[in-house]
């Protein structure tokens, strides 16, 4: 009786010792700021991800036409 | 390809609130924020122009500049963007630029400043291209996708362009030359100007007629 009241105390005491451990696997909340750089999260090129790919020539080239669709001397002709 | 910037042709600004309606529209910005909004030049004055305003995505930014957490941030194209989750709403981007685009929302029932909003070039922000992230927290990704702002590609007038810098200038430099008038540019000056440029009488501004 008294071995297996031991053993559920040792059980119950061992998942205590690994809950309490659980806060020290705890990431630091404070930022460590350097002055004059950005410290937020890097961003992808704009070209990266699909359509495109990674392919930027494309891309420049998409934006480009994209771009003349501004000028009607071109669009529609003068 | 060079960097992205804005224009707005004050000689065919209507004044229609396209550019806002289609920024409001794609990007679902919430009641009380504006990305962009038109403002008109001396109002009630005969000769009185509007102009469209919102980020122009500067040269030197101040609001870079000034950023007390540095949450800005420059993209490759000459896009700046600001990382959300470092902003703490202090404000000091709205006092430092000069076209007043950092916006606010209002969080919490007791008015406390939200995190800044602001133009994107509609090109999301430091979260996952076209994801559902990005879209929440800065709107679309349009340049992503290969399309330009939507202001800009609404415009009916085509007042507002953007893109890349030297081809919409050669684009507004085109049109002065049909129409023979109207090369101002309001705010280019500021945006895209060379402070340590030496100022001599005559010297060509950094974009036809380009106003301050």
């Amino acid at each position: 009786m008294m071995g297996r009241l031991g053993r559920w105390a040792a059980i119950a005491g061992s998942a205590m010792a690994v809950l309490m451990l659980a806060g020290c696997g705890e990431r630091p909340q404070v930022i460590e700021y350097k002055q004059g750089k950005y410290q937020g999260k890097p961003d992808q090129a704009p070209y990266a991800a699909a359509p495109f790919n990674g392919d930027k020539a494309m891309w420049e080239r998409d934006i480009k036409n994209r771009t003349q669709n501004q000028n009607e001397y071109r669009r529609i002709g003068s | 390809m060079a960097r992205m910037k804005f224009l707005c042709d004050a000689e065919r600004c209507i004044e229609c609130n396209g550019c806002v309606t289609a920024c409001k529209q794609e990007n679902e910005i919430p009641w009380g924020v504006n990305r962009r909004r038109v403002v008109t030049i001396n109002d009630g004055v005969p000769g009185e122009r509007s102009i469209s305003v919102a980020c122009m995505h500067c040269s030197d930014a101040p609001c870079m500049a000034v950023c007390p957490v540095d949450c800005f941030y420059r993209s490759e194209e000459g896009v700046v963007l600001h990382d959300k989750d470092l902003c703490i709403g202090c404000g000091y981007c709205f006092y430092a630029c000069p076209f007043g685009a950092p916006q606010f929302p209002q969080a919490g029932a007791f008015g406390v400043r939200g995190k800044m909003d602001k133009c994107t070039f509609c090109a999301g922000g430091p979260e996952k291209d076209n994801s559902e992230a990005e879209f929440k927290k800065y709107g679309r990704n349009r340049l992503a996708e290969g399309k330009l702002p939507a202001c800009a590609e609404m415009c009916a007038t085509k007042a507002l362009l953007a893109g890349d810098g030297d081809t919409i200038a050669e684009i507004y430099r085109q049109r002065v030359t049909v129409r023979g008038k109207g090369s101002d540019v309001w705010g280019w000056g500021t945006a895209y100007g060379r402070p340590d440029a030496p100022k001599q009488p005559g010297a060509a501004p950094a974009a036809p007629g380009a106003k301050s």
